[in-house]
């Protein structure tokens, strides 16, 4: 039925017979959130509920992120699902590093967020020892439930993110921190 | 069926004072040799007229620090013929200070990566292998972390650090 | 090509230049570690001519979680959280057979109710497993819709793991001893729901690429390998199967019941991708068979071992009864030891045999436990197998090996 399809609200803003008038930072960060393109980073356990929710029953594709985009360069966020391993991390930043700005971080799971379990010697304790997060996704392995509310909570900061965010000093110190130019 | 006690019988007739500490744990027969047999035993099994142990499902170490002087590490190799359904476990023991013992890879394909794997995680050499370098950890790993004195924890890892709980 | 080449060939005159000449130049292909079509975090370095494969070589270790080290150090129930994350597909047969390990080690009878349980948990798994590998297979030869319709049935199992044990993926399902607890009214219609819903959509599966033309192109004759080599590089489950060994731990060295069951075992002839492929497939139509039986004669009785100082008291009882509390503290705090002993055992995996090979010093731990994991042995052969063929072709043959990273890198 067509009266079932739902059209995404616009922004606030000042209507009038025939134009419409709104700021450039809503109607870009409207834009961005619908259609986030996803670059899957699976390595482990949860890189298959990541599979779970790209498949039929969670579809991820309902969001706008039908597309996991599995060349870096093309992607606006970057899932990390699973276990990375010290041996890994520099693989991981050279990814992050190839992305274009502006870029999402979500690290999905116990591991990706503090190494989980594997406090090992041979596993990284948490991705934000080599690349800045923007959300983290608690579970070992989280739900793909979980996964979609880190996907929104992504959303939710694509919507609201000023455009001049990238060039802040605030965030130049933090990719300062991480080493990344 | 193969009984072990056939098995073990013919080893020692070939092998005679090169194999010893025979043993069934949970009815899997277990034999001790020199790293010197470890090859012709291998081939002696496989190429048997009768037994055809032609299948090696693992290789594997183990440490024991606190041992016999001489035997602090063991190699332990798991065999299986498919025909008889019979599995044997053959263990050699090394010194600490001579973590040598012949590579089997001419023998059965698929002991490269064991070995590898053994050698990663202990330091043993196999000597021959074709490519003996480190497989799981990285290249730049200078130590041997399945070793019972290395601690299993991440050391950059601080948050865990509680005077109550610990780690 | 060299640059003086390229610069005559484009230099305008076609008819007067000299014809190019094509220097046979190799190239370093670098497949990975994170190539989407690998599956999990490999890397294969290829040196390719043209579009054909020369020689290859793996690097693994990009997930290395050190799980042999951590076993070192953790009680015995408290492994069982380790083996769900080795071979994450399919979970409960890791769980089991380590169960199964201990209670060899202890010397715990199981009662029958608890095994046919077991079984139908492993056989699920294994379904699961070979959903995510055939189905995956599909996706890599270009047709998606394959996987969209089989996945679906995935969930239908994680459905019944969740009745089971709460979780889905790393379900760190049953106990030392038994199970942890019966299988519900509820679970018992999931599971005949699946059994009469899932064939006909296998079927369907199956008609959309058993005979499909593009499909058998794509995989006939595609990374093939002989009985010989592929036992030589010990090869173990589908994959062995499928180059024409009957091997398979549930027959050979039935655990937990199996030869109370009538089930085949299919075998391959030629041992590649398409072999590969249908195998699996088959392997699930006799998974199903195998659930149905130990549905129908499925015991009364206890689901649990008479063993109160390995088997985690029922929760209820920890609220009420004194002994139980004790033994419930005494468990997860790990103050119990184990007998001195040293166990292989080994069950019938996802892909392929999966060992435990335990040493305990009787104490809390064990004093060494490795894994044999079917991945991290056949993985080798894959340059053998790709070495030749099209570098297409060897993205399928990885995919119908079944590699799963975390069981491979420990």
């Amino acid at each position: 039925m067509a009266t079932d399809i739902k059209i995404v609200e616009a922004p606030e803003g000042f209507e009038g017979s025939g134009f419409f008038a709104t700021s450039f930072d809503k109607v870009v960060g409207l834009a961005r959130s619908h259609s986030l393109w996803p670059l899957p980073f699976a390595t482990s356990c949860c890189g298959i509920e990541f599979m779970s929710t790209m498949a039929s029953r969670y579809d991820l594709a309902r969001f706008g992120s039908e597309r996991p985009s599995f060349s870096p360069r093309q992607a606006d966020m970057l899932l990390v699902a699973g276990t990375i391993a010290k041996k890994m991390a520099p693989v991981l930043k050279q990814v992050y590093l190839q992305m274009a700005e502006p870029r999402w971080v979500i690290a999905i799971g116990a591991c990706a967020s503090s190494g989980g379990v594997f406090d090992t010697y041979s596993v990284l304790q948490g991705i934000d020892r080599v690349i800045p997060v923007d959300v983290y996704v608690p579970g070992c392995p989280p739900r793909p439930e979980q996964i979609l509310e880190g996907i929104m909570q992504v959303r939710e900061l694509t919507h609201n993110e000023s455009l001049r965010r990238r060039n802040g000093a605030e965030y130049q110190a933090l990719l300062a921190s991480y080493n990344i130019q | 069926m193969l009984s072990n006690q056939t098995v073990a019988e013919e080893i020692v007739k070939k092998f005679g004072d090169d194999v010893y500490d025979f043993e069934e744990p949970f009815g899997l027969l277990t034999l001790t040799t020199t790293r010197e047999q470890i090859i012709p035993m291998l081939e002696y099994l496989k190429n048997h007229s009768d037994f055809k142990i032609s299948f090696l499902t693992d290789i594997t170490g183990v440490h024991f620090p606190d041992t016999i002087p001489d035997r602090e590490y063991a190699v332990v190799y798991h065999l299986h013929s498919f025909i008889h359904n019979f599995r044997v476990r053959i263990k050699v023991f090394l010194a600490e200070a001579d973590l040598h013992i012949p590579s089997v890879t001419n023998v059965y394909a698929s002991a490269n990566w064991m070995e590898r794997e053994t050698f990663d995680f202990f330091g043993i050499i196999f000597d021959g292998h074709p490519n003996l370098v480190r497989i799981l950890n990285m290249d730049e790993m200078d130590y041997f972390p399945m070793r019972r004195e290395y601690p299993l924890e991440d050391p950059t890892r601080e948050d865990k650090i509680d005077a109550l709980f610990g780690r | 090509m060299t640059e003086a080449n390229i610069a005559k060939s484009t230099s305008g005159n076609l008819v007067k230049d000299e014809p190019v000449q094509y220097v046979n130049e190799l190239t370093t292909l670098n497949l990975g570690p994170t190539h989407p079509a690998t599956h999990g975090i490999f890397q294969n370095v290829l040196t390719m001519d043209g579009e054909k494969i020369i020689a290859g070589e793996q690097t693994v270790g990009y997930i290395h979680r050190a799980f042999e080290k951590i076993a070192e150090r953790r009680p015995f129930y408290q492994i069982t959280t380790l083996t769900d994350r080795m071979n994450y597909c399919s979970s409960p047969i890791n769980n089991m057979g380590w169960h199964m390990t201990v209670e060899k080690l202890l010397g715990v009878e199981v009662p029958k109710r608890a095994q046919y349980i077991r079984v139908i948990m492993m056989e699920l798994a294994r379904i699961a497993d070979h959903i995510v590998c055939n189905g995956i297979l599909g996706v890599d030869t270009g047709a998606f819709t394959g996987f969209l319709y089989i996945y679906e049935y995935r969930e239908k199992i994680y459905e019944i793991y969740e009745e089971m044990c709460g979780a889905r993926l790393t379900t760190n399902m049953g106990r030392v001893g038994g199970m942890e607890r019966d299988l519900s009214k509820e679970a018992i219609r999931k599971i005949n729901e699946f059994l009469t819903t899932f064939p006909p959509i296998l079927k369907e599966f199956e008609r959309l690429f058993n005979r499909n033309r593009i499909f058998m192109d794509r995989t006939i004759g595609v990374g093939g390998i002989s009985a010989e080599r592929a036992m030589s590089y010990g090869f173990t489950g589908p994959n062995l199967r499928a180059a024409g060994v009957d091997y398979d731990v549930r027959v050979m060295n039935p655990y937990s019941s199996y030869e109370d069951f009538e089930f085949d075992i299919p075998v391959g002839q030629h041992g590649d991708t398409y072999d590969r492929f249908m195998v699996r497939n088959e392997e699930i139509w006799q998974s199903l068979r195998i659930i149905e039986q130990a549905l129908k004669n499925l015991p009364e009785g206890p689901y649990f071992a008479d063993a109160p100082e390995y088997y985690l008291p029922p929760k209820q009882e920890v609220y009420r009864s004194m002994e139980a509390l004790i033994y419930h503290f005494k468990i997860v705090m790990g103050e119990i030891d184990a007998p001195v002993g040293e166990v292989y055992h080994a069950v019938e995996g996802g892909n392929g045999e999966l060992g435990f090979y335990l040493i305990s010093d009787g104490g809390r731990t064990p004093y060494r436990l490795h894994f044999r994991r079917p991945c991290f042995i056949y993985y080798q052969a894959y340059p053998e197998m790709c070495v030749g063929s099209t570098i297409s072709d060897a993205i399928v043959t990885m995919s119908s090996l079944n590699v799963i990273a975390g069981e491979l890198d420990a």
